[in-house]
């Protein structure tokens, strides 16, 4: 299915959050993550499965004022 | 000074973006002896580890970290942020920001004070980004904020405190709420001034990360702030217009 990941396209194969995150390359990293603009924690992620032309947003720590 | 039940010796609280690197970040945390620095969530990409190399670059100094909701223009998106950053940083802490108008970056303060109660409801500990407008500081603590943040001036403009009146009218208002100037700080003067109006703190970024030199910068804005408080604590005196002799007159010679 066809994703958009940071508001890039992505075609993935994975079929949770959960798995897409490991198919994208975050495996370990220290991430935080929303689906079409609504929060998903961490223990929920391998419970939210996607659809073709979601909107996955993977945000990690940055410098801020 | 005590913020939500945590008690802190630095009254200087310091914001970590647009340093020229991580080495000048690094030295001006430590020139400044800050025990909070502010932070945010953006996105990453797989390949780079920016994020990842900041955040253990904090961990190591051994920061309280405030992560910010900075670039929210609505309640949605500030309450979301705030969500996927107290997962990231671990922290009930919040420096929320419902940004209103492109140009000033003035907080719109009716999502402001809605964003606030959603977000205080949930568990968070809320430092909200406000104006120096009394009926809103009201707002926010009766939302249940339990630290108040009015700007000086707006974010990045380096102008100090552009309505010193309303300030010290707010800080009249609230003698018990920790208020902290976010923004609008420029030179050491400014935060000078601040504190010597009483207020708790002073958060800053841009007048340290833009300056020439940011370590000496941070090192004089930590020594400003200090002098500022004890100058509150040492209750100035009070302006007159007229002058009056500070060499005692009795005993003057009379030579004429």
């Amino acid at each position: 299915m066809k994703i958009l990941v940071n508001g890039a396209s992505h075609e993935i194969a994975a079929p949770t959050l959960e798995a897409a995150l490991l198919e994208l390359g975050f495996r370990d990293r220290i991430v935080a993550t929303a689906v079409n603009g609504e929060f998903v924690a961490v223990q929920r992620r391998s419970g939210r499965e996607l659809s073709d032309g979601d909107r996955v947003e993977i945000l990690a720590p940055m410098q801020g004022g | 000074m005590r913020l939500y039940g945590i008690e802190l010796g630095s009254r200087l609280l310091l914001g970590t973006a647009g340093y020229p690197s991580p080495a000048t970040l690094i030295g001006a945390i430590e020139a400044a002896g800050v025990e909070v620095v502010t932070a945010s969530v953006r996105r990453e990409s797989s390949g780079a580890r920016a994020g990842e190399g900041f955040w253990s670059l904090i961990r190591n100094l051994g920061l309280r970290v405030l992560p910010n909701t900075a670039g929210c223009h609505s309640v949605k998106e500030a309450v979301t942020t705030a969500h996927l950053a107290r997962e990231i940083f671990a922290t009930p802490w919040i420096k929320l920001e419902v940004i209103g108008e492109a140009d000033t970056l003035q907080p719109d303060v009716f999502a402001l004070v809605e964003a606030a109660r959603i977000l205080t409801a949930e568990g968070f500990q809320v430092f909200p980004y406000t104006t120096e407008d009394l009926i809103v500081a009201e707002k926010l603590l009766d939302a249940g904020c339990g630290v108040l943040m009015p700007w000086g001036a707006p974010i990045g403009t380096g102008r100090g405190l552009n309505n010193v009146y309303a300030l010290r009218t707010l800080r009249a208002h609230f003698p018990e709420v920790p208020l902290i100037i976010d923004a609008g700080i420029g030179v050491p003067s400014h935060a000078a001034l601040a504190m010597e109006l009483g207020f708790d703190a002073v958060l800053t970024n841009t007048a340290v990360a833009q300056a020439g030199d940011p370590v000496r910068m941070a090192a004089a804005l930590a020594k400003a702030v200090e002098a500022g408080y004890s100058a509150f604590r040492a209750n100035p005196m009070q302006p007159r217009d007229m002058a009056v002799p500070s060499t005692p007159v009795l005993g003057k010679a009379f030579l004429g």
